[in-house]
């Protein structure tokens, strides 16, 4: 039976730059290089449109007759998507992710060629966990909208020394918090599309410390036009998170740590903030901040299991924050005051005391929480003990 | 040291310089000394042509010619030695709209023609001459309105081209001149309705840019240009962005036979007179 090399497509009075582009291309994509497909239309135009479309596709072209026209497919017609190469699996990426990938989805076929993009965090081991996309779902589904999870309109009616007290918290909390958020925002950006969940939960990450700041605002703003004091010593323990370049470390440090900590101090206030609005705000960050230690805990498990000399690199992390912060005040007077204070619920010898007591459990509490889970990241106990007692003096 | 292979070309967008510093990166890693100079109009390319300046000039059509005509006048050859795939046999379309009831060049008359930037040979000076030949004067049977985009540049911006577009699809024109995959363009991106217009004329097949070198004055690596030029291939994924950025499939060797067209517009309207003669008068 002699080959077939001539296919026959007739596209009638379908105009060409109105669908008939898309016919003739996918009559072009099945058949050979080198054959023929003859087009027909009843199109005015037809003959011209087809000759300048073919010129620019590398197409031969012929008019037979009228618009009867001939097409000669070349070898290089689909050329992209012959060389095309997968951008790792759907559903297991690949250990390292090349630049050459760029934005391809996971899974989808990329043209050969692509330049100019540059992910450092792109060793998935490294990364990535299974676990990853279930909790980036459960953090979209956690979100919540300010304006209506919190009953803004109760009554706040705190004395002056109180809501003072709260203002000067809710001021240290919106620069830890922003703080929180500028570290995963700039991380983003840094991951390889392949480990599209690890950027998904980082950007839910920040849009969460983005509402806390809102909040935390908010609440400040409440019933006073000055905020409180911003410290030097302070602002040297969260610039200390922001120079940190290295994903896993900076995650350790802010999340496993300080956010860890920040969790027992959004507790503490659920418990002895002198209004529901304030609490209600606590309440809400806190659980926030919980999903981020989990995604933090869930990364660096993974990056431990892959890489087990990690384990040193953290220590030696905590300890070079903790010597690049000894000559600071660590946490402000004012807020440790303040926190008092708001645990106290009044300025007698006798409320102070409780209160004092109050901010010790704290602390020990904070102590608790971060040798719990440097413990479960592997360090030894005695070790988790005396890295936890470097952690910042500032919590965050 | 000998000059490496040195080519001019029209920086008629941003992107040209991503193309020649692409092609300059391949010829280097294929043992071809290249570099380039970019000028913002034709008429300095080709002056610093025969200047002595570069070896080979990427030209536009007027651009050849005018290289043609004052080669001529210096005693030497001008010749196209490369050109692209999409080059060959483009078409030069008069577009109307269906309710300016126009059907043929005649119905022109008294009309206004929308046209691109005046010394576009694509949309402007070959529809031009394609009228005249049948009898119709720029200006005097019809108003030409021209879209000075970017002149200098030999219409190789197609911003023109797309103002003369609009004009017709405003009203504001009865019909415009443009080159054949342009018109599909045009409709593709909605800047006309191609259901709203017809083509009442087109001119016959003829040719675009090429890379013109001086027979007399050839560089010793002439000839290893050329052949890595037709060597590169779209199936390549180093060169495939370049070839796509500069609107080609392959390049294939250049030819001389398909700018009559434009040879007769230059001559009927006198476009490049005075520009061959003082360069020619230079040096």
């Amino acid at each position: 039976m002699p080959q077939k090399t001539e296919t026959i497509l007739a596209l009638n009075d379908l105009p060409f730059s109105e669908g008939g582009l898309i016919l003739v291309e996918r009559a072009l994509r099945e058949i050979a290089a080198g054959t023929h497909l003859q087009v027909t239309s009843a199109e005015p135009d037809f003959a011209i449109h087809l000759g300048a479309w073919c010129r620019l596709k590398g197409c031969g072209f012929e008019q037979l007759r009228g618009n009867e026209c001939r097409i000669t497919k070349p070898q290089n017609f689909s050329v992209r998507s012959a060389t095309a190469i997968p951008a790792g699996d759907i559903h297991a990426p690949a250990g390292k992710a090349p630049e050459s990938w760029g934005l391809a989805a996971r899974g989808a076929r990329v043209e050969p060629g692509i330049s100019g993009f540059y992910f450092p965090l792109n060793h998935g081991n490294h990364l990535w966990t299974k676990r990853m996309a279930a909790l980036y779902r459960r953090a979209a589904a956690a979100q919540w909208n300010p304006e209506t999870a919190i009953d803004w309109f109760t009554t706040v009616n705190n004395p002056p020394e109180i809501e003072d007290a709260v203002v000067q918290v809710m001021t240290y909390l919106i620069e830890n918090e922003t703080a929180a958020l500028i570290v995963p925002a700039r991380f983003a950006a840094q991951v390889h599309p392949q480990y599209f969940e690890v950027m998904q939960l980082l950007a839910v990450q920040a849009a969460d410390e983005a509402r806390h700041i809102e909040v935390f605002t908010r609440r400040a703003k409440l019933k006073r036009n000055v905020l409180g004091l911003s410290t030097a010593g302070g602002q040297a323990s969260l610039k200390t998170l922001i120079d940190e370049s290295d994903f896993s470390l900076a995650a350790l440090l802010l999340s496993v740590l300080g956010e860890g900590s920040f969790l027992s101090l959004l507790h503490f206030l659920r418990s002895y903030a002198p209004d529901l609005l304030t609490r209600q705000i606590c309440r809400l960050a806190a659980k926030d901040e919980a999903r981020h230690v989990i995604f933090a805990m869930t990364h660096l498990t993974a990056a431990l299991q892959n890489e087990p000399a990690l384990l040193g690199k953290f220590a030696a992390a905590i300890r070079r924050r903790h010597d690049d912060l000894t000559s600071t005040a660590g946490l402000n007077e004012e807020v440790f005051y303040s926190l008092t204070l708001l645990a106290a619920g009044d300025t007698t010898a006798a409320a102070i005391g409780r209160g004092y007591r109050a901010m010790k459990r704290l602390e020990r509490s904070m102590h608790i929480g971060r040798v719990r889970r440097l413990t479960q990241l592997g360090f030894r106990p005695a070790e988790a003990q005396s890295l936890s007692e470097l952690h910042t003096r500032n919590f965050m | 040291m000998a000059r490496p292979f040195t080519l001019a070309a029209v920086a008629y967008d941003a992107k040209v310089v991503n193309i020649w510093e692409g092609f300059k990166t391949f010829f280097a890693k294929h043992g071809l000394a290249f570099d380039y100079i970019l000028f913002s109009n034709y008429e300095s390319q080709v002056a610093a042509h025969f200047a002595g300046m570069a070896d080979a000039a990427w030209n536009s059509p007027l651009a050849w010619l005018q290289s043609v005509e004052i080669a001529k006048l210096k005693n030497l050859t001008a010749e196209a030695v490369a050109m692209r795939n999409s080059d060959c046999d483009l078409r030069s379309l008069i577009v109307a709209r269906k309710d300016a009831h126009i059907q043929r060049i005649v119905d022109l008359q008294g009309k206004r023609i929308a046209v691109g930037a005046k010394d576009s040979p694509q949309a402007t000076l070959i529809p031009l001459e394609l009228l005249a030949q049948d009898g119709l004067v720029a200006g005097k049977d019809f108003h030409v309105e021209y879209f000075d985009v970017l002149v200098g540049k030999h219409g190789d911006h197609i911003g023109g081209e797309r103002d003369a577009a609009r004009a017709l699809a405003a009203g504001k024109a009865d019909a415009a001149c443009m080159i054949d995959g342009n018109f599909t363009l045009f409709g593709f991106e909605g800047t006309i309705n191609p259901a709203a217009m017809h083509i009442i004329a087109h001119t016959e097949n003829y040719d675009h840019c090429n890379f013109t070198v001086l027979r007399e004055k050839k560089h010793p690596d002439t000839d290893k240009f050329v052949s890595l030029l037709l060597a590169m291939d779209y199936e390549d994924h180093e060169v495939r962005p370049l070839l796509d950025m500069e609107g080609l499939k392959k390049w294939v060797p250049g030819r001389t036979s398909h700018y009559a067209l434009l040879e007769a517009a230059i001559h009927r309207f006198g476009t490049i007179k005075d520009f061959v003669s003082e360069v020619a008068a230079k040096n």
